[in-house]
């Protein structure tokens, strides 16, 4: 047995780094310490798929890594509008070779932020973003506010390792000299901890940005005695604690990129964020999902110059979500393929774009079986980043770490899997030139 | 064995006295050679051969470039072209993508940039991006100013404990040397605030003054190749020439190590501004040139102005605030903890404005004032004072009176009482254009001695050949030469014939080690590792930089003084 410190967990947007394992027999027996549940098995293990396996006659059918690499070069090279989605959970260096096989074969790339975090990258092109690393919410914030997110939940190490629960250099007392606000439309497990719950309206958080916007810049008078389900007192307290904060930061959820008012909900939280920095320091972080979402539109960025909804087929990259994201393309039946690595669209897309979906040939990298894997036609099982293979990923805060392989595997790392496929692909196409 | 021989051409090699003679270079692998036997011939048909450029500040990779690209869309649709059989896919004009960044500057016969601020905490960022730019040799100049560590051992006086923890920090970010970004200022912005040279830095008790010849000191302990970066105090404020003067004055004493300089300050434009406010803002570039003029401690680069939308990016971030208010563009901001922070916000420089005209001048007049070219590097601050492909403007202007007066007349009127611009008559030649793109950069940055910036027997292969006799007068022809070689040549293989790029070879990563002592290193581990276990949130053993996100390394050591 073999205790393994400092594992970077692969899950969540956290990035936790400082779990303990123990390896036992080339298999994680045990975390120690450092994981929430969730990033507890994940590191633990479940069900995989097995073998690389290509759909004959509507079944899936066992084969080898090297049919399956062909038969996914054939589909690509053959694809005169190629879909390259997911990306988000899995490492940089694989996204790397995803752009480039997108360039070679002229696909539309997309991530998993077109259908989570896409309003906000909006809104930071329309405002910018005045944010900070989570360590400086950690040695200094003293009022945290949570907008449409649940972390207790869904980023179960957040508040302890970043914010409200944890302890640093200017705020050693914790969360006693912290004051913790949660604005969201039901009561959370989060939401029980606050000292201030703003319980607004399905869809109306723009109101209430606006109305703290307006208390902000010394207008409380134009705010009616209520707005979008809270009342003027409780804005005005509000008001008043991020005055008093000498550190504000507001974390933004799902909650609120995809209700109302939508990339406008965020750009007037940014503004929101700017109207405090007017009486204090204040910062803004979207809470971001999976664990390298936010590496996908680095790497998308720096290569492209775009983050999202990247339409390569002219050669050069074109940028415009609503259009060119992934659901938005399936929906008008536009792509004639599609390679999914990383990711559930078959699970998170409207119907109609997992209708089309379906229809059309499917490629699936992926460590474990999902929904999409149902209606795939070339699927390729992979080694699990962050256990099996290593590699870099970005946090929330867009801090760069390293993700630690633990133990061995006989499956091969997403990048190779994509590496293979674009000189499979490029070997065609150098054919068809001859 | 790769043999080439240009012939034919017109040397200009500053680091060794070549000052336009007709000459041939021989090179084999990669290296310049005394003679070639079998060579691929070049022939430059009397065209200007320089040395590949040497840029010694430059944004080019990292965190807040791609802040930058990511929030400025409207900037990535600029600079679209479709990839071709030799390179990728390119966009970007303030903020070019990485493989744009590698094509462009190798088309102005650039092979070696230096990036100017990786936050260390970030710097896997910085070197992901690196890998990913195409041709250029590169290194980055880690932060390390406004790191509580730095300021703890200031103020305690532990000069070689403050050694021992900056020379874990360049290894550990695979960095290049010190980079100093308004000390002091950058923590205080962690609480909104700045302050200036002399003002103490609340809990840390230190002032900027102090960081600076702190880190001077520490520096000069190792036999760095480079001396400590500096972007001074309260950048782009009127007024602030009197600190950049005071600056330079904190390190007079010190004693470099090496042959160069103690201290390079950079964009100078920026902190070169007398007036009290913005409405009798005027240019100081005068009596800092004097200053440079009469002391040989302090080296500068220019961060001219290019007219124009850009894209501004600083670790500076309550710099980058007041300018967000002064346009209410949009502005992105990320502190960084224990260490630094940055600001992203875009910027139109117009010549219609009075301030901008004079910043516009005060950059070509420091140029011009500075009597001695060995003292600056040409720089845009890329991409503050505008994109690094402008430097082909700024080099015909220096070559030109001419072209200057024409230009002057374009300009607000402020720019004939409020500068001394339109007198001076002072006329680049090319022998001086080499030094401030090459020969300067390269020596003080101490690359020289590791191939860069000459062309002497064993220097690296890498020559930039311009499309121009140097005779030539006229500003536009210069212009258009400096914007696409005739060749450009890395590592001797051609990788730019007639202004395009013909192959992308990978570049280099240069980074230093510095030698210290390891009871030091023991003694200073003990606080720093206090801060991983406290403040952090990576641990200590995910902190430095892995072997992995440097694969073409080339490690310059730096033993500890004798
Ligand atoms: S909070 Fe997220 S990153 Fe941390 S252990 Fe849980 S799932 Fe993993
Ligand atoms: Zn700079």
């Amino acid at each position: 047995m073999v205790e393994v410190t400092d594992v970077v967990c692969s899950l969540c947007g956290c990035v936790c780094d400082d779990i303990t394992v123990e390896v036992e027999d080339n298999k994680v027996t045990k975390v120690k310490k450092g994981a929430c549940s969730v990033g507890k098995s994940k590191l633990m293990g479940h069900n995989r798929i097995k073998s690389p396996a290509i759909r004959v006659n509507g079944e899936l059918k066992d084969c080898s890594y090297d049919e399956a690499i062909k038969k996914a070069a054939e589909i690509l090279a053959a694809s005169r509008r190629p879909l390259l989605y997911g990306w988000s959970s899995t490492v940089c260096e694989a996204d790397k070779v995803g752009v480039e096989l997108a360039e070679e074969i002229g696909a539309v790339i997309d991530n998993t932020a077109s259908v989570c975090h896409g309003p906000s990258v909006l809104a930071i092109q329309d405002v910018g973003l005045p944010s900070c690393t989570l360590g400086e919410v950690k040695n200094r914030a003293d009022l945290i506010i949570y907008w449409g997110a649940n972390p207790a939940e869904a980023h179960a190490n957040h508040m302890k390792r970043y914010s409200y629960v944890s302890k640093g250099f200017w705020t050693e007392e914790g969360k006693k000299a912290k004051k913790l606000v949660i604005v969201d439309v039901r009561a959370t497990k989060t939401s029980k901890m606050a000292d201030v719950f703003l319980q607004l309206e399905q869809g109306k958080d723009y109101l209430v940005f606006s109305a703290l916007r307006a208390i902000l810049y010394g207008h409380a008078d134009v705010v009616p005695d209520e707005v979008g389900g809270v009342s003027k007192k409780d804005l005005l307290e509000t008001v008043e604690m991020m005055k008093a904060a000498k550190f504000g930061m507001t974390f933004f959820g799902m909650g609120v990129t995809h209700t109302g008012a939508r990339h406008n909900n965020i750009v007037n939280a940014i503004q929101m964020t700017r109207a405090a920095h007017t009486h204090t320091k204040f910062s803004i972080m979207p809470m971001r999902g999976h664990y390298n979402v936010a590496g996908i539109n680095q790497v998308c960025t720096w290569e492209t110059g775009f983050p999202f909804a990247v339409d390569l087929t002219r050669g050069y990259a074109w940028y415009n979500p609503g259009e060119l994201s992934a659901t938005d393309l399936l929906i008008r039946q536009e792509c004639d393929a599609a390679l999914v690595i990383a990711s559930d669209p078959g699970a998170h897309f409207p119907g109609e774009s997992i209708k089309h979906l379906a229809k059309i040939p499917v490629i699936q990298i992926d460590p474990f079986p999902n929904p999409t894997t149902e209606f795939a036609d070339v699927v390729f099982p992979v080694a699990v980043s962050g256990v099996e293979a290593e590699g870099n990923v970005y946090r929330m805060d867009n801090i760069p770490i390293r993700l630690r392989k633990l133990i061995d595997s006989d499956y091969p790392p997403d990048e190779e899997i994509l590496k293979r496929i674009l000189d499979e692909v490029r070997a065609i196409k150098e054919k068809e030139e001859k | 064995m790769a043999e080439v021989l240009i012939k034919n051409g017109v040397v200009y090699d500053p680091l060794n006295g070549v000052k336009g003679e007709k000459k041939d270079i021989c090179i084999r692998d990669g290296k310049v050679v005394e003679s070639v036997k079998n060579p691929k011939v070049i022939d430059a048909e009397g065209r200007v051969v320089m040395p590949g450029g040497v840029d010694i500040h430059s944004h080019i990779a990292g965190g807040k470039v791609n802040s930058g690209r990511l929030f400025r869309p409207e900037d990535g649709r600029k600079g679209v072209e479709a990839k071709t059989k030799v390179c990728r896919m390119q966009s970007g004009y303030s903020v070019p993508n990485t493989f744009a960044t590698g094509y462009r500057y190798a088309r102005m016969g650039y092979t070696f940039v230096m990036e100017a601020a990786m936050p260390p905490l970030a710097a896997r960022h910085t070197h992901e991006e690196l890998v990913d730019i195409p041709i250029l040799d590169n290194a980055a100049l880690p932060l390390l100013d406004n790191n509580w560590m730095t300021m703890e051992y200031v103020k305690s006086g532990d000069m070689d404990l403050l050694a021992a923890y900056m020379a874990w920090m360049i290894k550990a970010t695979k960095g290049f040397g010190v980079k100093i970004v308004n000390p002091g200022g950058t923590e205080m912005w962690g609480w909104g605030k700045n302050c200036s040279l002399n003002d103490s830095v609340p809990t840390f008790d230190v002032t900027p003054a102090e960081i600076i010849k702190g880190l001077a000191e520490a520096n000069e302990k190792f036999e760095m190749p480079h001396s400590i970066h500096v972007h001074t105090n309260m950048l782009g404020h009127p007024g602030n020439f009197e600190i950049t003067k005071e600056t330079y004055d904190l390190v007079k004493g010190i004693k470099p190590e090496k042959d160069r300089q103690v201290m390079h300050t950079t964009h100078t434009q920026f902190h070169s501004y007398g007036g009290t406010n913005w409405g009798d803002f005027e240019s100081k570039a005068d009596v800092i040139a004097d200053y440079i003029n009469q002391n040989d401690h302090a080296t500068i680069d220019l961060g001219s102005i290019i007219l124009g939308d850009t894209t501004t990016m600083t670790a500076d971030g309550p710099m980058e605030y007041s300018l967000y208010q002064i346009t209410g563009r949009k502005w992105t901001n990320h502190d960084v903890e224990l260490e630094t922070g940055s600001g992203i916000t875009p910027f139109l420089y117009s010549g219609k404005s009075p301030v901008n005209t004079i910043q516009w001048a005060i950059g070509q007049e420091l140029a011009l004032l500075v009597k001695d070219p060995w003292k600056l590097a040409l720089t845009t601050d890329h991409p503050n004072a505008g994109p690094f492909i402008g430097y082909p403007i700024i080099i015909s202007m220096l070559m030109s009176k001419k072209r200057r007066d024409e230009s002057a007349e374009d300009m607000h009127k402020v720019i004939y009482d409020r500068a001394e611009y339109c007198s001076i008559d002072r006329e680049y030649d090319l022998y001086e254009i080499a030094i401030i793109t090459r020969g300067m950069a390269a020596k003080a940055l101490g690359l020289h001695e590791h191939g860069k910036g000459h062309l002497g027997v064993g220097a690296d292969g890498d020559v930039a050949i311009y499309d121009m006799s140097p005779e030539e007068r006229d500003a536009g022809k210069i212009q258009k030469a400096f914007l696409n070689t005739k060749y450009t040549i890395k590592g001797g293989q051609i990788v730019v014939k007639d202004g395009e790029v013909v192959a992308t070879p990978d570049g280099k990563t240069y980074f230093v080690t510095p030698e210290c002592d390891d009871t030091l290193t023991d003694e200073m581990m003990v606080k720093l590792k206090d801060k991983f276990d406290r403040y952090y949130t990576v641990t200590y053993n995910n902190y430095a930089v892995q072997d992995a996100y440097v694969p073409n390394p080339y490690e310059i050591k730096a033993p500890w003084r004798s």
